[in-house]
């Protein structure tokens, strides 16, 4: 596998035709955007983000504290997945794990959207000698392979760091792939008439970004976030299973690390294994299908589907 | 712009790429509160139960500051760094197996590396696209759709719950592969050969399942558009058969970006290595990384990464440089 190429995003890249079609979005209603696979995505994305917001209120202790009651019961009225190897319970933790892993997405993702709409679009737009070395450290940034560059990382600041230094560390070293999509698309637009016609007008470059070509990718930048979601989540998660992230936070990555340090496969403690895998694959296929959707209906909204 | 010119550009950029990538890695460590330097002398330290005289720990930090290239001011520094780096290819001596040279510990654990990622990349790379060229040629029927509906399942699957999942399924409830792995090191010989490729089923079978999903959502997205194209009703309308529209018409124009996304995963290789190293304690770089990056060893994990960004950058150099021989269309312009 290759973490990096998957944040290219291929399916982004591939499915997205070229920018075509009216400026300005039509009055009347969002309908247009449903499809089968947008409404799966949504329903699974709202019912466990809201799961796991609103459950946490109701929980009996914080789960992230060892030794709150006995150690490996099986599963229970009591405890719906039972207990784990520290004495935590395997439901709680779950969902104080996807509620961690799903709030550092976003975060990580509405840094990344940020530099990398700011710094595609003015290099898209501005151009010249600007673009050359604005893009030559882009192209540094996606050449650094992020796995190694976070082991670095983690090995010199074990112990030491909090949650959300990790979250920065992505967001570091993960901006570049989206500015370089969001730059392709500035290029794109930098020759349409409607922003000659702005500029003729009077608009400065400011305002030419901002009124002008962010409302056209705008839709991209929407798909773009969501996979960034999906890529942070799935690096935190990598890092916590090899033991480098802040472990102690339950996250679904370190859920599994702990179950693996604790030989949950031999010990014959399926719940604290399978759960996690079931909620995992349950949350990147909703956030997968949202984007996809998001992109279909874009697509077809452009009538180039 | 002649031929020459994109060539001498494109190479410029590859240099400069290499060149800043080395300077983030450089600084990256001493931005960082920590110092390896003094973790070392309290590692030493704490074996010797606090025996050291400060005299043998200031001597000791400089025979340190040596020989991992840290005395002098940071410019200087960086100066030896680029210097061994680019020119000796050195990133000096382990620290967990000194005096070992990281080089040699590299080159030792490459081959394993480039065993398993290659073929198992390429696998993947080649059964993805076939499945993906039959769901996207054939994408009006319902059939097809089940094709893509593998693609959508597996790719936004992350690589550890994958590998958790195989190592679960087809170790544990059907234990056909062991549990724990063992790769046999030293001399070759063909029982021992045996061993490693059963041995390395399981981290092949969780790669290519990895690298599949993608490449059938790739590749079926630009078989759809291919097929759209007029060149290839016409193709119809002469009376050419499905095989051959597929396979001659579709799938060699559809393949151009695919190649592209083949050589830049290639280069991707040790990222990947990382975490399935590490979970099947694969013997290759990223079981060295892992075990480095425990043991503070800096030195190791420096020459791991510095490999990895030559890897990338040069992977994306090579696409660069023979894409206009593989797409005729873009020679002519």
């Amino acid at each position: 596998m290759s973490t990096d190429i998957n944040n290219a995003d291929p399916v982004a890249l591939v499915v997205a035709p070229p920018v075509a079609g009216k400026k300005g979005r039509r009055k009347g209603g969002l309908l247009w955007l449903l499809n089968a696979r947008l409404a799966v995505g949504l329903v699974i994305l709202l019912v466990m983000g809201l799961g796991s917001f609103i459950l946490p209120l109701f929980a009996p202790a914080d789960p992230s504290l060892q030794a709150t009651y006995m150690r490996n019961l099986p599963m229970s009225n009591v405890h719906w997945l039972g207990t784990n190897s520290l004495g935590q319970d395997i439901f709680w933790f779950l969902v104080f794990a996807i509620k961690n892993s799903l709030m550092l997405g976003v975060l990580v993702a509405v840094g990344v959207t940020i530099v990398a709409t700011i710094v595609g679009l003015s290099a898209g737009y501005i151009g010249g000698a600007f673009e050359r070395v604005v893009m030559l450290f882009v192209d540094t940034f996606i050449t650094i392979p992020l796995l190694p560059i976070l082991i670095i990382l983690g090995a010199l600041i074990r112990g030491n760091t909090s949650f959300f230094t990790v979250g920065l560390i992505i967001i570091i070293f993960g901006w570049a792939w989206d500015a370089r999509t969001v730059r392709a698309m500035a290029l794109s637009l930098r020759e349409r008439e409607f922003i000659n016609m702005a500029r003729f007008s009077g608009a400065n470059t400011i305002d030419i970004l901002a009124k002008e070509i962010f409302p056209y990718v705008s839709a991209y930048i929407l798909v773009g976030f969501i996979n960034t979601v999906l890529f942070a989540i799935n690096t935190e998660a990598t890092l916590a299973v090899i033991g480098l992230s802040k472990v102690e936070v339950p996250t679904l990555g370190s859920i599994i690390f702990w179950a693996l340090s604790y030989n949950a496969l031999f010990t014959g403690q399926y719940a604290w294994i399978v759960a996690p895998i079931i909620a995992t694959v349950t949350l990147f296929l909703g956030l997968f299908l949202t984007s996809t959707g998001f992109n279909q209906a874009f697509a077809s909204r452009r009538g180039v589907s | 712009m002649g031929v020459l010119a994109y060539v001498a550009k494109r190479f410029g950029l590859y240099l400069a790429v290499l060149f800043i990538g080395l300077t983030i890695t450089f600084m990256l460590p001493r931005l960082m509160p920590i110092n390896p330097v003094d973790g070392y002398i309290g590692q030493i330290q704490s074996r010797a139960n606090g025996t050291l005289t400060p005299e043998a720990i200031a001597e000791m930090r400089a025979n340190l500051e040596v020989l991992y290239g840290l005395q002098g001011d940071i410019f200087t520094q960086y100066l030896s760094y680029l210097k061994r780096v680019i020119i000796d290819f050195d990133f000096g001596p382990s620290f967990t197996y000194y005096p070992t040279e990281v080089s040699t510990m590299i080159v030792t654990a490459l081959p394993w590396t480039l065993g398993l990622l290659l073929t198992s990349t390429v696998i993947a790379w080649l059964l993805g696209n076939m499945v993906g060229l039959v769901a996207g040629y054939f994408h009006k029927q319902k059939a097809a759709s089940i094709l893509e509906f593998i693609g959508i399942l597996l790719y936004p699957i992350p690589y550890y719950i994958l590998a958790v999942s195989v190592l679960l399924i087809l170790a544990y409830i059907f234990p056909i592969f062991p549990l724990s792995p063992t790769f046999p090191v030293g001399e070759m010989t063909w029982p021992k050969v045996g061993m490693i490729i059963y041995n390395s089923l399981l981290p092949a079978i969780t790669l290519v399942l990895a690298g599949f999903g993608w490449n059938i959502l790739s590749m079926k997205a630009l078989a759809v558009a291919t097929t759209e194209e007029p060149y290839v009703t016409y193709a119809r309308l002469k009376g050419a058969s499905n095989w051959t529209r597929m396979t001659r018409y579709v799938f060699r124009n559809a393949l151009l970006p695919q190649v592209t996304a083949l050589a830049l995963s290639l280069g991707m290789i040790f990222n990947g290595a990382l975490l399935t190293e590490i979970i099947f304690s694969y013997p290759g770089i990223g079981l060295i990384m892992r075990t480095a990056s425990t043991g503070g060893d800096y030195n190791v994990l420096y020459g791991a990464i510095t490999l990895s960004i030559l890897a990338v950058a040069t992977a994306g150099l090579v696409i660069d440089l023979i894409y206009p021989l593989l797409d005729p269309r873009i020679r002519t312009k």
